[in-house]
């Protein structure tokens, strides 16, 4: 039996109010929110941080195999899955892909490993940009989302039947290096998809051998939001089949948006106690459609996610507009007077790996200290080489003291900073992210969060944060 | 093993001190040249009579070609050295111990830093080349995580621990106003101090040091030596160091409200000197007052004030001018800024000035006749610190 072992999403802190586009600009915009990445999370971090509460929840299952997909790659040429795999800490003998640009190949690499053999994490994630006041902008939103596919016991919903279909038509495109697309008239892609998709979801039904009727829930995904919607509402599925696609709060998030929405539906199901052998079909439409059917199985019941996708949805806090275009790069304001960072050392970072992409530090056999970052000789006692990894990314923390720092360099001044006393042992002085400097006093709770720190030069700085405890609880 | 001291075996017989400021029209050969030819000419001596030179820059250049190229020195024995902030007093280290090793008779410690050359503001430390983990934080802020602790710990409300921390400002400044070399000359109001803008945390642009450009130089020979040169020497009585482990970072039991570095660089220099009472032995300190907390952490680390009681101390007035022990009479980092390889070196040069009895009226302190003065230097942020203590005399024994 094959199917998806745990699914989990990544969906950024702060929300921009459409309206206030329309507060700023004078036009565009629209209703609800939508998801906005950090200035310190790209696609790399929002995977990693969707992967990493995907495995916490199911800590027996290690993936062999990596698939990444983002139509926003922090990288080109290198491999982006890589720094994935270096930060969730699995092992150097994982395969670690980066599976293509297109804003279906999140859709296609989740159904490449559920018809393929081992453990493997498909993941996906976007940052999407539009100019401002277009619909892009409004209905785009940031987020990541990953699913374990592989097979055992453990498999929450095994894959009953797939369809897709291929069509070779433009209705959204992006030059490479342009970071906003290109939309053709919209009623064009919307006759084109509702077609698509119905047929598609007609035959993925039909492999499965499951009757439209019998449809538990549905997920409909794609870039084209009226098709989606038009689609969804022409099937006149009965009142709560349809997966809420969450348009309305975390916007369209690309290549990651039918991982994010599928791991939210699996999450609801879960929570509801619905039986085993509930059909869930994830219906994508991009330049054609994909039906993934599934259904679920008695271990959906024993499924906890980690960090509920619907958990993250309802805690985020607001952003100004001008912030958000300021993080996107599309208004630029003063930097501090400071030099800026210069570029990290690829050797050196290559050798301080697990403590740079995995929160590793060191801990005295005999004292029992910490050392963050690792060290060879303990700072009580004095032992020499006597120490043993710690793993500290899942530590959480309380915040000793913390200050702002109004002068230093930052993409995003200031720098809100901590020292952090983690649970079981250890101090770190970090940066923190996703919080405003009120609201970080002596005791607030923190976790750590993978982020980008800075670029120079073309490299990114990947690096641990921390962050206040907000989903996921603690302990 | 031990710390034995060099106790009144070296003595310094002449100084040099430049005016600290943005020195546009200065580079770094100008404030080497200029703080170099004031000693050379205050101990009468010639740039050949000294048989070896320790030069301090943190920043402003490399290898000891730095200095010997401006001051055109033909092969002597010149060392550069760094050591953060403390950059200037560890030049001194070199050429004092140099000679009280009997490896030369004359040495010379220069210590300069051009730092307004770079177009930012503060000082910005240049690293080598790293995994991109280590914190990027300026120094006020890693310092302004002083204040709250220490407030809590010794149940200070935050409206007194605000007046404490302008009254160090407020005092620092007054003394600056009346030394022609310092970079900022005016008294300011606690008002103004307590009303100036936030850099990092708590902490006001009235709260931190200045930045300035600046030199400074000695000139030590053996103690024995020193009447051949000056009837006013300044007796080495005490040079310690400590260097920190950098745990401080990462222990979960350090507190943020004192500096273990410097307590020991100064329990050292003490045992060295022979001091027990360091309140009423010195005539005065110069002090790292880098921020207004590091100066008030400062005055029970060096044992000026028990712990807990120095911000009384401090309202009291116990350390100014005209208290019961002068601190940073010259008006400290914060009248003169820091130019990282000088300060040290500075702060010496207030000493030499204070014990001969040569600063100008209005700043000499009345306690000069204990014959004692300390200067205490340091580098890195808390719980990551390199710390000096020096203890000098104006006489033998």
């Amino acid at each position: 039996m094959r199917g998806i072992i745990s699914a989990g999403g990544s969906v950024p802190y702060r929300r921009l109010a459409r309206a206030d586009i329309a507060a700023f600009m004078g036009s565009g915009g629209g209703k609800g929110t939508r998801a906005v990445a950090a200035h310190d999370e790209d696609t790399t971090t929002l995977g990693v941080e969707a992967a990493r509460g995907t495995l916490r929840s199911v800590p027996e299952h290690t993936p062999d195999t990596v698939l990444f997909s983002t139509s926003t790659p922090a990288y080109l040429d290198k491999t982006n899955a890589t720094a994935i795999a270096a930060a969730l800490r699995l092992p150097g003998t994982t395969a670690a892909y980066d599976f293509g640009g297109a804003l279906r190949s999140g859709t296609g690499a989740l159904r490449t490993a559920l018809e393929g053999t081992g453990t493997t994490l498909v993941v996906g994630a976007d940052v999407r940009d539009g100019l401002p006041t277009s619909s892009d902008e409004a209905a785009g939103g940031d987020a990541g989302a990953a699913v374990l596919v592989g097979e055992g016991p453990g498999v929450v919903a095994e894959i009953a039947g797939v369809a897709s279909a291929s069509d070779e038509f433009t209705d959204r495109w992006r030059a490479p290096g342009e970071r906003t697309s290109k939309l053709w008239e919209e009623r064009f892609g919307e006759n084109r998809y509702l077609a698509l998709g119905q047929d598609t979801l007609a035959r993925g039904l039909k492999e499965a051998g499951v009757d439209a009727g019998a449809l538990g829930r549905l997920v409909v995904t794609g870039m084209h939001g009226r098709a989606v919607s038009a689609l969804a509402r022409k099937l006149s599925l009965p009142e709560g089949v349809v997966e809420d696609d969450l348009a309305g709060t975390v916007g369209q998030s690309g290549t990651a948006h039918p991982l994010l929405v599928l791991a939210a539906a699996l999450e609801s199901l879960a929570a509801s106690s619905a039986p085993a052998g509930t059909v869930v079909v994830l219906l994508h439409l991009a330049d054609g459609a994909d039906a993934l059917v599934l259904r679920t199985t008695e271990a959906l019941a024993e499924w906890r996610p980690s960090r509920p996708v619907a958990a993250q949805v309802a805690n985020g806090a607001p952003i100004t507009y001008s912030k958000f275009l300021s993080w996107r790069g599309q208004l630029q304001p003063e930097p501090p007077r400071r030099p800026e960072p210069a570029r990290v050392s690829s050797s050196a970072a290559h050798r301080n790996e697990e403590w740079k992409f995995g929160f590793v530090g060191s801990k005295d056999r005999t004292s029992g200290a910490v050392h963050l970052p690792p060290s060879r000789i303990s700072m009580e006692g004095g032992a020499v080489d006597d120490m043993v990894p710690v793993a500290m990314a899942d530590a959480n923390g309380t915040v000793v003291t913390s200050t702002v720092d109004r002068l230093a360099y930052s993409p995003s001044p200031p720098i809100v900073f901590a020292i952090v006393d983690f649970d079981g042992g250890g101090r770190y002085p970090v940066e923190l992210t996703d919080a405003d400097a009120e609201e970080i006093t002596v005791g607030t709770r923190v976790e750590m969060t993978f982020r980008r720190l800075f670029s120079a030069d073309g490299i990114h700085d990947y690096f641990w944060k921390a962050r206040p405890l907000r989903t996921g609880g603690d302990g | 093993m031990g710390s034995h001291g060099i106790r009144d075996k070296v003595a310094i017989i002449g100084m040099g001190c430049t005016r600290f400021a943005e020195l546009w029209e200065k580079g770094l050969d100008d404030l080497i040249v200029d703080a170099s030819t004031e000693a050379f000419s205050s101990a009468g001596v010639a740039k050949d009579d000294v048989d070896a030179y320790w030069f301090g820059t943190a920043q402003s250049g490399m290898s000891g070609i730095t200095l010997a190229r401006p001051l055109q020195l033909h092969n002597k024995p010149v060392t550069r050295v760094e050591n953060y902030c403390t950059t200037g007093s560890e030049a001194l280290r070199g050429a004092v111990y140099a000679v009280a090793s009997g490896a030369y008779d004359v040495a010379m410690a220069v210590g300069a830093e051009k730092v307004k050359d770079s177009g930012f503001q503060g000082l910005n430390a240049v690293n080598p080349p790293n995994d991109g983990t280590a914190r990027t934080l300026t120094a006020a802020a890693m310092f302004s995580m002083v204040a709250p602790a220490y407030a809590q710990k010794y149940g200070v409300d935050q409206e007194t621990m605000a007046d404490v921390l302008a009254s160090i400002a407020v005092k620092n400044h007054h003394n600056g106003a009346r030394n022609p070399r310092a970079q900022f000359r005016r008294e300011i109001t606690k008002e103004a101090a307590l009303g100036s803008p936030r850099l990092a945390g708590t902490l006001g642009v009235f709260d931190c040091a200045g930045v300035a450009d600046g030199a400074a130089a000695a000139i030590v020979v053996r103690a024995e030596d020193a009447h051949r040169y000056t009837q006013k020497p300044l007796y080495i009585k005490a040079l310690s160091f400590a260097a920190g482990s950098g745990s401080g970072l990462i222990d979960p039991g350090y507190d943020y409200t004192h500096f273990p570095e410097c307590e020991a660089a100064a329990v050292d220099a003490y045992a060295q000197a022979g001091i027990t009472d360091p309140r009423h032995q010195l005539a005065m300190a110069e002090v790292h007052d880098c921020f207004t907390p590091t100066e008030l952490v400062l005055m029970e680390d060096l044992g000026f004030a028990a712990r807990g009681t120095a911000w009384k101390e401090v309202l009291a007035g116990t350390f100014a001018l005209d208290g019961d022990l002068p601190v940073n009479p010259d008006g400290g980092l914060k009248s003169f800024g820091h130019p990282v390889g000088a300060s040290g070196l500075r702060m010496v040069f207030e000493c030499w000035l204070q014990l001969r009895r040569e600063a100008p009226s209005e700043r000499q302190v009345a306690t000069v006749d204990r014959g004692l003065a300390m200067t205490h230097n340091l580098g890195g942020y808390p719980g990551e610190m390199v710390s000096f203590v020096s203890v000098l005399g104006s006489e033998l024994g």
